[in-house]
């Protein structure tokens, strides 16, 4: 059993006034341990960054408790915020500074001397190639280099956990897998990072283990393949151009048939043994002369997970 | 101190921004040296009529100017942090261990070393035009503008933190600064008002400033008006700067 780095019970987060109240996180209980890369994942506005907010002390939850490196965030936020680093979405850089000269300030007020301010930050922008960019002005970056650098910041005072909002949100595809190189880099160097994401790919291939949030409650969570375990067998998609609500109906009653839904005009079986089933299902369409325009066998993705947990594909709802 | 480190952290990089662009030191001068020399002449030949302060039109009116310029150093500063909170560097900040004081006094005091750098070109400017200074009065009279800035800034970044848009902090901003400069007598002297404009007047802690430096570069060091005047500002700005804190810390959680 490893060590708990997060641990949360019940915790909650009610934002406006009386009569017009929207619960942001409702009732969340986390476990991450350490040395993992936690992924958070679930649509926009389903509560992943209000849940990050709390846990790296820039919001006090409205109920529950929330202990982050063994410190409770709103009974003693100062402890907590020497052991973690924060991310946001957007970064946390002033255009007109320097890269180094960011690294340097975010040192001294972590509390290190000038001179070894001035030593992490060139160590740092080593680590993340930043070097010959150091002392340029950061609104000369590109997207990847200023997302590096935010990352840099959050790392200058080698925190126990890094929480990272939405680390890949409009990077480009090279960009995006440099910087999955940086965060197992993290990882693998003993720091625990807890990240907020929507990619479906990014927390299939980055993320030791997930936590499927919508709508403020976690609906999963689980390592990847134990989510997309659970789901059970294979998925079937059928698209039809008509009568899509008949097609499902009918395979809805079959015994091969776990369940069926209807999505966006594409049916969905979930069976146990996707190949056999294949050749039932055509032969059942032929006979009620409904001809698929389309019909692929998939293994589940966690697409499927949050589809079968909240009735919407995510890619939608993102 | 951490307090102390830090402001000095956020007061280096405060400042090394402003001075990376000059633009702004330059404009800051140039509306008070525009009153210099376009309205300064209209005062000067009011000076001779009953009512008008001692030491002339200059004296009487860069005192104002100076007061001015202090007032518009530190009531706008806010929206430079606005723009700060939108890059997210504040919220950066609130992640680390660093003074929440230290957030307000840092910014502050390069807003102060600003604004009294502007004052002092606009009192070498106003010398040749018929200024008269004492020099001790001068090193006083730039302290107390000093405490100005050390009560108006926090104020400024207190509702720039609370409010968060400049749609909404701009009118607010020129709610309070208008009747602040109005009111302090630093256009035409306060003795030329009806008795009942004094009276409000009164209770502008500007006004007394105004009263003060003029006494100051008179070299009148005894004149009531230089220790009220200092008194009120100190006294306003352990108040700005206590609630400016306190609203930094509680935003931060």
């Amino acid at each position: 059993m490893s060590d708990l780095v997060i641990e949360t019970e019940g915790l909650r987060r009610t934002f406006g006034k009386k009569g017009d109240i929207v619960e942001a996180v409702a009732g969340v209980d986390l476990r991450v341990e350490a040395g993992t890369i936690f992924g958070f994942l679930g649509p926009n506005g389903a509560g992943k960054t209000t849940t990050l907010r709390i846990l790296a002390t820039l919001l006090l939850p409205t109920a529950g408790i929330a202990r982050v490196a063994g410190r409770d965030v709103a009974r003693d936020p100062e402890a907590v915020r020497r052991r973690i680093g924060y991310v946001a979405q957007s970064g946390g850089t002033d255009p007109r500074m320097s890269g180094r000269g960011e690294l340097v300030m975010q040192g001294r007020l972590f509390g290190l001397p000038g001179p070894d301010a001035h030593v992490r930050a060139a160590e740092l922008l080593e680590a993340l190639d930043l070097a010959d960019a150091g002392d340029r002005p950061i609104e000369t970056y590109s997207g990847g280099m200023r997302r590096r650098l935010d990352v840099g910041l959050g790392m200058v005072h080698r925190p126990v956990v890094l929480f990272l909002d939405e680390p890949t949100t409009g990077l480009d595809p090279q960009a995006r897998a440099r910087m999955w190189d940086e965060i197992r880099g993290l990882r693998d160097g003993g720091t625990t990072v807890f990240l907020t994401t929507h990619y479906l790919d990014e927390a299939d291939a980055l993320c030791d283990r997930l936590a499927i949030i919508d709508h403020g409650r976690i609906v999963a969570g689980g390592t990847g393949p134990e989510l997309k375990r659970a789901v059970a067998g294979d998925v079937i998609t059928i698209g039809v151009d008509s009568s899509a609500e008949l097609v499902r109906q009918l395979l809805a009653a079959q015994p091969f048939v776990r369940e069926a839904s209807l999505v966006d005009g594409v049916v969905r079986l979930y069976v146990a043994d996707g190949e056999a089933s294949l050749p039932l299902v055509l032969r059942l369409l032929d006979g009620q002369g409904l001809a698929p325009q389309t019909l692929a066998l998939h293994r589940p993705s966690l697409d499927d997970v949050f589809l079968r947990q909240t009735g919407r594909s995510l890619r939608d709802a993102a | 101190m951490r307090v102390f480190h830090d402001t000095w952290l956020v007061f280096r990089r405060s400042l090394g921004l402003t001075v990376r662009q000059p633009a702004w030191l330059v404009a800051g001068v140039m509306q008070p040296f525009v009153y210099l020399l376009l309205f300064g002449p209209l005062l000067n030949s009011l000076s001779s009529m009953p009512g008008f302060p001692a030491g002339g039109a200059f004296n009487t009116f860069v005192p104002g100017l100076l007061v001015m310029t202090a007032l518009f150093g530190s009531t706008f500063v806010g929206f430079g942090f606005i723009s700060e909170m939108r890059s997210g560097v504040i919220e950066r900040m609130r992640v680390t261990p660093m003074s929440r004081t230290a957030a307000v006094l840092g910014r502050t005091l390069r807003d102060v070393l600003v604004f009294m750098f502007q004052g002092m070109v606009l009192v070498v400017l106003s010398i040749p035009l018929g200024l008269h200074i004492d020099p001790a009065g001068l090193v006083v009279a730039f302290a107390l503008l000093a405490l100005i800035g050390l009560v108006l800034g926090p104020v400024s970044y207190a509702m720039a933190l609370v409010i968060g848009s400049e749609d909404a902090l701009a009118p607010l901003t020129q709610a309070i600064a208008l009747p602040l400069l109005l009111l302090s007598g630093i256009m035409l002297p306060m003795s030329f008002a009806p008795e009942w404009l004094r009276t409000i007047a009164s209770f502008n802690p500007l006004y007394h400033s105004v009263l003060a430096i003029r006494a100051l570069f008179n070299a009148q060091f005894a004149d009531p008006n230089v220790l009220s005047g200092i008194g009120i500002m100190v006294a306003c700005a352990v108040l700005s700067i206590g609630v400016a804190s306190r609203v930094f810390n509680r935003a931060t959680a």
